[in-house]
């Protein structure tokens, strides 16, 4: 089914978007929220599991210490209450992937509540996202699908690995969030850069999108222009990367409206985002089937938190993205507009490691907001992903500090390094693009343009200084580009004037 | 028998082999008692010559051996052991073998006890004659027409038809003071968090307590001084041990200065007019033996029986939600319609659960649903508070609280299995017990029509010696009265068998 | 206190996943309506001030240290699984997906 999509800006001419957003966090304790169990990524199925984690009878879950105080630590820096007084619950439906068929959260005592986030959008402009909770939670198993394309629906049978139960997760939920507009997308995507940032400074999660560590639920409605009662919504699950989320919730908008403009009404129903057509399909209609059967957890003590212990964590708290971001600012020396694309890129992280690994400021933004940039935007995929590292940058700088290649030759190491064919130091060896400084090789080819270009050599004589670029050309294009210009200017003119 | 063993007077090897011998003789095979779901010959008899072996050689080792180190001891199927099929007495669980141990299971292992083997029960704890079970009843060792109570009916079966001198059990509702009021036996209720819940199979978490089934008070006392103490997996575990039971239980006879209350509400309607003319002439015993009894009353009580069976059966169908045929026991596949998990789920708990626990779940879950949960679990909860208020009330007057183990002797096979209602409300006085959390013994008190009634002794939350030091006199007491153990005047039995 | 339905008996089934028959369903409704009725009182009792216990013991912040323990084998894990492939436990086409 295809359906109608108003243009985004029509839609945003008509209606006011009301935003909200469920961002699960996983924390990168050592252990699971309430096992002993290993919390690790990648390795073979059911094989970080114990009798907590599948649910055996007789086992009795405990709550991981590191876990509470990462909670807490996340709700001071989204300047959150904390809860004096909160309790782990029982939420209860039957699903494979969950190993005793509840789900142990903190749904209604959250460790942290009412904070807010500053977002800062692509211009500067500062948007306050309003915080309602911030609660801990276990994540579930993982469903592998086969048959049916891999796809949930139309499978044949699924199989269950619980490596992942038990995982301890944030979900960081916000108020409505109503005034955005038609940066609405924008912001949506600023707003879980924001949040992703926050738990990284806080080594509280390895934060990798690409791997689940940061997961979105985007809630999306519209209201008439000037309107106040808000629309009905739909909450499009587990969009995992910046641009989906952004482009999610310009999809959502449309589909909306289109609804609205046609005198339909919207059905509150969970959607999923599919990145290869970047649209979203229904999923299941959220209907009063839904009763999750709430209780507290008898098997858990309640958490008690006093003004000591959050003294404490407040005491400790390391520096914040935004404080971060000004300390780089100054210490980079970037214009305002630099520094401002390179955050809007999303290369802060890369440029401030490949200055840590020894490189300047200057080049490390030259690199990453130039050619690596160009070649991910070509692949439609994040500069992090090309799989170039900042110690290649260094590597990079310092061969062409050593004059062994120019800049030209340096980009095409580059593309070399994205295919994977080793260092940059490595690729200069193997493909042989040293630069040719060799003065024996250069002056048989200056010799040689300066017999083909009489004219070009009698201008020069002439004072006309600007002419040897035209013999330049023919000496690089017979080194194949592998020449180093400035060599071959001196040694023009040592022939022209000596 | 554990002095017996010290002074080599006896092999544990032998004492073993007797109680195999007694168990192949009366409890295996038609007609006969059924207290054991899993004999475990060549296990107890490995750990029995392991004790002989050290006690031989002396030493250090010897030495360092617990008292109870050679005694053989019985547990419930609702305990794990990685040696063993664990059961709960459940069709779903039918050949399961937990690749862990139980916290208490350890604990046994560890004093070097032989476990004779799994007992009996009603399904997954659920129920009050042991009529329950999927692997059919047990039957009372006074009268193998009668039910020998529940749901641990087959540890005091065990105990008190001498095929094991001490056993586990749980008491959720009273599941193990009950069957030992019917079968002549001790058991105790510890206060909750005294013994480790971890392994054993969670029917109701916030009321379920392990604790000892014996044939004396002061065995009783030896086997929760062996199992008490905080276990680090057990979040509702006590930090502190209770310690000191078995010394509390040889203080003696005279109970000068010692203050019973006698709740006016459990005794008169609805209690057997013999049951409460022996509860009379128990009173008069222990007022002989120089303690002040007099009537208090718990008014709150009235409404136990509500709170107990709305907070059971809503933790109830929480617990036993796990067991759905994805990771262990009964997978029924439907023959006709869709092939689904959820169908596949659906016809498993169907087949794999029997009536008793389907009706605690549905009630459960009604309980808990949405619409009901505040007039049902919710209130239940503020109830509780209320009756732990009462019986904090009664004993800022008194030592402990006193009441009939049971409003009437054991009934017939079959009487009240289609009434549940009925067999619900026969657990008056032993569930308050257990919404309070407050320890209980039941120790025996004579008989009627030829069949054995108890006395419950309550104490405040702590302060199980109190129970042990004065149900131990009273035993003496009583023993004296009767000229022997109470059980000694079982039909065809001999003293021989003590 | 209201009977129980059989259609509320349905619905409280289809909850807690356990399939009944029609025979079923009438008997469970007789005997939840009789339980309701036993302990429906209590909807009466306890005025709104009274707190709430959910545990019987107050125990508080219950933690355990950031601590690896032992792990089941992957052989120990799928050993009593109805059905297993590759280390992971097997089961049927998920219909009703989130």
């Amino acid at each position: 089914m295809s359906e109608t999509i108003v243009a985004f800006e029509d839609a945003v001419a008509t209606y006011d978007p009301v935003l909200g957003f469920e961002v699960h966090v996983e924390l990168n304790t050592k252990t699971k929220m309430f096992s002993s169990a290993p919390n690790a990524f990648g390795d073979a199925p059911n094989t970080n599991v114990n009798e907590v984690d599948l649910g055996l009878p007789g086992a009795l879950p405990m709550v991981n210490k590191q876990a509470v105080e990462y909670g807490i630590r996340l709700g001071l820096a989204l300047n959150c209450q904390i809860a004096e007084y909160c309790r782990f619950a029982r939420k209860h439906y039957f699903y494979p992937d969950l190993s005793k068929n509840y789900q142990t959260s903190q749904s209604d005592e959250p460790i942290a509540f009412d904070g807010h986030l500053d977002v800062e959008l692509e211009d500067g402009t500062v948007f306050r996202v309003e915080i309602e909770r911030a609660h801990l939670e276990e994540d579930a198993g993982k469903l592998n699908h086969f048959g049916g394309a891999g796809r949930i629906h139309g499978s044949e049978y699924s199989l269950v690995d619980y490596n992942r139960a038990g995982v301890p997760l944030i979900e960081i939920v916000t108020k409505p969030i109503v005034g955005a507009g038609d940066r609405a997308p924008e912001l949506a995507k600023a707003y879980v850069a924001a949040i992703r940032d926050i738990v990284k400074a806080l080594d509280i999660s390895d934060a990798r999108m690409e791997r689940g560590n940061v997961r979105c639920d985007a809630n999306v409605s519209l209201m008439p222009k000037g309107a106040d009662k808000f629309g009905t919504r739909s909450e499009t699950k587990n969009v995992n990367s910046l641009r989906a989320i952004e482009a999610a919730v310009r999809f959502e908008i449309g589909r909306h409206a289109a609804i609205l403009d046609a005198g339909e009404k919207v059905i509150q129903e969970t959607r999923h985002w599919h990145a290869d057509t970047k649209s979203t399909t229904s999923g299941r209609p959220k209907s009063d089937a839904d009763d999750y059967r709430y209780m507290p957890d008898p098997d858990l003590a309640p958490i008690v938190v006093d003004q000591a212990w959050i003294d404490r964590v407040r005491a400790e708290l390391p520096e914040m993205p935004a404080e971060r971001r000004k300390r780089l600012h100054t210490a980079w020396g970037y214009s305002d507009e630099e520094f401002r694309d390179v955050i809007n890129a999303d290369l802060l992280d890369e440029i401030d490691e490949t200055v840590s690994a020894g490189a300047s400021a200057a080049a490390a933004r030259k690199w990453w907001m130039g050619e690596i940039a160009r070649l991910a935007n070509a692949k439609d995929i994040a500069p992090a992903e090309l799989g170039v590292t900042p110690a290649h940058i260094v590597e990079i700088e310092e061969l062409i500090g050593a004059k062994k290649i120019n800049d030209k030759i340096a980009r095409q190491v580059i593309e070399h390094v994205v295919d994977g064919e080793g260092t940059p130091g490595e690729i200069v060896a193997a493909r042989g693009l040293e630069v040719v400084s060799d003065d024996g090789a250069l002056t048989t080819a200056v010799e040689e343009a300066m017999a083909a270009n009489p004219d070009v050599v009698q201008r020069i004589k002439d004072g006309h200084m600007q002419a040897v670029g035209a013999l330049i050309g023919p000496v690089m294009k017979a080194t194949r580009g592998q020449a180093d210009a400035g060599r071959v200017r001196e040694i023009i003119l040592e022939k022209i004037n000596g | 028998m554990a002095a017996g063993l010290a002074a080599q007077d006896f092999t544990s090897e032998a004492l073993v082999q007797a109680h195999l011998d007694r168990i192949a003789e009366i409890d295996q095979g038609e007609g006969k008692l059924n207290a054991f779901l899993h004999v475990n010959t060549e296990g107890a008899l490995a750990t029995a010559r392991e004790v002989d072996a050290i006690r031989a050689a002396g030493g250090a080792e010897a030495e360092a051996l617990h008292p109870l180190a050679g005694v053989p001891i019985a547990i419930k199927d609702l305990v794990v052991t990685t040696d063993m099929p664990t059961t709960g007495a459940s069709k779903f669980l039918d050949g399961w073998i937990s690749p862990y141990d139980a916290t208490v299971t350890l604990q046994i292992r560890e004093a070097k006890m032989p476990i004779l083997g799994k007992t009996n029960l009603d399904e997954f704890a659920m129920g009050s004659s042991t009529e329950h079970s999927g692997y059919g009843l047990t039957r009372n060792n006074w009268d193998a027409n009668r039910i020998p109570g529940g749901s641990g009916g087959g540890s005091a079966v065990a105990v008190g038809s001498y095929q094991a001198p001490l056993a586990l059990g749980t008491d959720t509702g009273g599941s193990i003071r009950q069957p030992a009021a019917f079968t002549g036996t001790v058991g105790t209720k510890p206060t909750y968090g005294a013994i480790s819940r971890y392994g054993v199979i969670s029917m109701a978490s916030s009321l379920d307590q392990v604790g000892p089934v014996a044939r004396t008070v002061e065995d009783a006392a030896l086997l929760q001084d062996l199992l008490s103490g905080h276990d680090p997996k057990d979040a509702t575990s006590l930090p502190e041990p209770i310690d000191g039971l078995s010394a509390a239980a040889r203080s003696g006879k005279d109970l000068t200065g010692v203050k019973i209350g006698i709740i006016k509400e459990l005794r008169g309607d609805g209690y057997q007019a013999e049951v409460l003319e022996r509860f009379k002439e128990t009173i008069q015993t222990l007022t002989d033996a120089g303690a002040t009894c007099h009537e208090v009353s718990l008014p709150n009580l009235e409404h136990a029986l509500a709170a107990y069976y709305l907070i059971m059966s809503s933790e109830v169908s929480s617990n036993m939600a796990r067991f759905d045929g994805v990771r262990y026991g009964k997978r029924v596949t439907p023959t006709e319609g869709p092939l689904t998990i959820e169908r596949v789920m659906g016809a498993s708990r169907a087949a794999g659960f029997g009536d008793e626990v389907k009706r605690r779940v549905l009630l459960g879950t009604y309980a808990l649903s949405s619409g009901y949960y505040d007039a049902f679990y919710g209130k239940a909860q503020k109830v509780r508070t209320l009756i732990q208020r009462d019986f904090s009330a009664a004993f800022e007057d008194v030592d402990v609280l006193i009441s009939p183990s049971m409003p009437s002797v054991a009934f017939e096979i079959g009487a009240k299995v289609d009434d549940p209602t009925a067999m619900y409300r026969a657990d008056v006085t032993v569930i308050p017990v257990n919404l309070a959390g407050i320890p209980a013994i039941s120790v025996p008190s004579g008989l009627v029509n030829g069949l054995p009634v108890g006395v419950q002794l309550m104490a405040p939350i702590k302060e199980d010696a109190r129970l042990y030091q004065i149900g131990a006199a009273l035993e003496s007491i009583l023993t004296d009265q009767w000229g022997g153990p109470l059980l000694a005047q079982q039909p065809g039995e001999t003293a021989a068998n003590a | 206190m209201s009977e129980i339905t059989r259609e509320q008996v349905a619905h409280l089934a289809e909850l807690a996943h356990i399939d009944m028959t029609d025979a079923e369903l009438d008997h469970m409704a007789e005997d939840l309506s009789s339980m309701v009725t036993l302990f429906g009182s209590i909807s009466q009792v306890a005025s709104d001030d009274v707190p709430a216990t959910s545990h019987p013991v107050p125990l508080t912040n219950v933690f355990r240290d950031d601590d690896e323990s032992h792990v089941l084998t992957n052989e120990q894990a799928v050993a009593y699984a109805p059905d297993a492939e590759d280390g992971q436990f097997k089961v049927p086409a998920i219909l009703d997906a989130e």
